[in-house]
């Protein structure tokens, strides 16, 4: 399945897509940014709470094909605009993290 | 690829917002060159992991990246105040990062157990008072 499709069926804002039709790939669910990063999967949606710069650079070192903000969480325009310059795709939600997990199951 | 490439990059110790800026450029380089992108993901992801270690321990450093025709050789100097104990550092979980990088959701203690699962091979030259250097190999298959 597509970024776009996920975003549509599990109703994820978006806050950046310059990539909606990267293939989804498995997810991994984390905050602390060096674990995911050695252990999300290339393609993975990656859902954390975790919105500072640093989750950009992780998120296109690991090549996780989007990033899913959880509980809310809201980000700030410098990280927005790092993402979009970046390619990378970013969406989020209210769930909490365990219940966004649920919302994708099946799809992913 | 007959000749060996190699890049440079300065680490800023005080910008940590901006690290990691050498390893996703250093990410489309290899690109570029066509390297096979499971190479570049572990070369990219252990320099990064690097890259943050300096910053957070050392104030910054060089980071230079070497593209070879066998392996892809990544080295770090730093001039920071050394690691005292190896073995400990290597050990998943140990940390001495301060808190406020811990908010950030670095420090887990994960960064040299990272580079060490994603490098080929890995050596660690560190004096206290003086610096660390790690040099890392990457085969290309």
């Amino acid at each position: 399945m597509k970024v776009r499709e996920i975003a549509e069926k599990a109703e994820l804002k978006i806050l950046s897509m310059p990539d909606p039709e990267r293939e989804v790939i498995g997810a991994y669910m984390g905050d602390l940014l060096s674990w995911v990063m050695g252990r999300a999967g290339e393609s993975n949606v990656w859902i954390t709470i975790m919105s500072n710069i640093n989750v950009v650079a992780v998120a296109s070192l690991a090549d996780v094909s989007c990033v899913i903000l959880s509980e809310g969480v809201e980000l700030e325009e410098d990280v927005l605009n790092a993402a979009k310059e970046k390619g990378i795709n970013i969406l989020s939600t209210n769930l909490p993290s365990y219940e966004t997990a649920i919302a994708l199951s099946g799809m992913v | 690829m007959g000749e060996e490439l190699v890049f440079t990059f300065d680490v800023d110790g005080d910008d940590f917002t901006s690290a990691g800026q050498a390893s996703v450029q250093i990410k489309k380089n290899l690109r570029q060159l066509g390297i096979n992108p499971e190479i570049i993901r572990r070369v990219s992801i252990a320099m990064y992991e690097g890259e943050i270690n300096m910053v957070i321990h050392a104030g910054g450093g060089e980071a230079t990246v070497k593209v070879c025709e066998d392996y892809i050789e990544i080295i770090l100097k730093d001039s920071g105040p050394g690691i005292k104990n190896i073995d400990q550092a290597m050990q998943e979980g140990f940390s001495t990062a301060p808190d406020r990088i811990r908010s950030l959701g670095f420090g887990a203690g994960m960064g040299l157990p990272n580079m060490k699962r994603y490098t080929d091979s890995m050596e660690i030259d560190s004096t206290v008072g003086v610096g660390t250097t790690v040099v890392m190999r990457v085969n290309i298959v």
